[in-house]
């Protein structure tokens, strides 16, 4: 492959967000979790007899619906928080603008993450 | 964003003046499909959380009358974006070991990973009988 960067670029070892390779990473963790995750989380999903409230909630409470949709959110919340985070910063080169979409995009994520992880626990304990 | 450019030297080649390609097609679909599973994966962790609460109520308007088959075709598209996400991204995740960056494999993996996405999509709601 031919090599694009310059020198100086290769030197600071970082892209278009600032810093460092964290986030690169983690991406690709979330997503090799979710290569297992999704396929059956929508198929357990779709089977369970949703939308239909009290079907879904029952499987929303059993042992194996509860373990894959936490895993599945948990997983999937971080891979979408990490990917949203590079549209960003490729798309929106404002400082101010940036950060408060970085900052929404974070607080969704974490915020959406710890309410429907505690209303899973409340359904299925 | 353009209005943000005040450098007067030429740019390089951008989004407006590229002849439309399958490898081009395919990378755009996996950032546009991205976005759809971020607000597909929202809707779902809404519906759980009001699940939870017994707030369900609340949206049951989209599973009645009229509005269950927006909300139906709404879902099969969600379907469609999660397996062409998933597929696109296993190509992702080949291209970080260095492989398959081949022109004339990737133009046919781009067509390939467009179509094959219908098939869990096709299978999952044939399935459910929609």
């Amino acid at each position: 492959m031919s090599d694009y960067r310059t020198p100086a670029s290769k030197v600071r070892g970082l892209g278009a967000s600032g810093h460092g390779a964290s986030h690169w990473i983690s991406h690709r963790i979330t997503a090799i979790a979710l290569f297992c995750l999704a396929p059956v989380f929508v198929w357990m999903l779709a089977m369970s007899g949703a939308p239909d409230p009290l079907a879904t909630r029952a499987f929303l409470a059993s042992p194996a619906g509860a373990i894959v949709t936490l895993l599945t959110l948990t997983a999937g919340l971080a891979h979408m928080r990490t990917g949203m985070l590079e549209v960003i910063e490729d798309y929106i080169h404002k400082p101010f603008t940036r950060t408060l979409l970085v900052l929404g995009n974070t607080f969704i994520a974490a915020g959406l993450w710890l309410i429907t992880a505690f209303a899973l626990l409340k359904l299925a304990l | 964003m353009a209005s943000d450019w005040s450098d007067p030297r030429p740019m390089s080649p951008h989004l407006q003046v590229w002849r439309w390609h399958a490898t081009m097609a395919s990378s755009i679909l996996h950032r546009a499909t991205g976005i759809a599973n971020y607000i597909g994966a929202v809707a779902i962790s809404v519906w759980i959380i009001l699940l939870a609460f017994g707030a369900e109520g609340w949206v049951a308007f989209l599973f009645e009358g009229w509005m269950a088959w927006v909300t139906r075709f709404g879902l099969i598209v969600l379907t469609y974006c999660i397996s062409y996400h998933w597929l696109n991204g296993l190509r992702h995740l080949v291209w970080d070991f260095g492989k398959g960056y081949d022109p004339a494999g990737s133009n046919l993996r781009s067509y390939l990973i467009i179509i094959a996405a219908v098939i869990p999509t096709a299978l999952l709601w044939l399935n459910l009988g929609a």
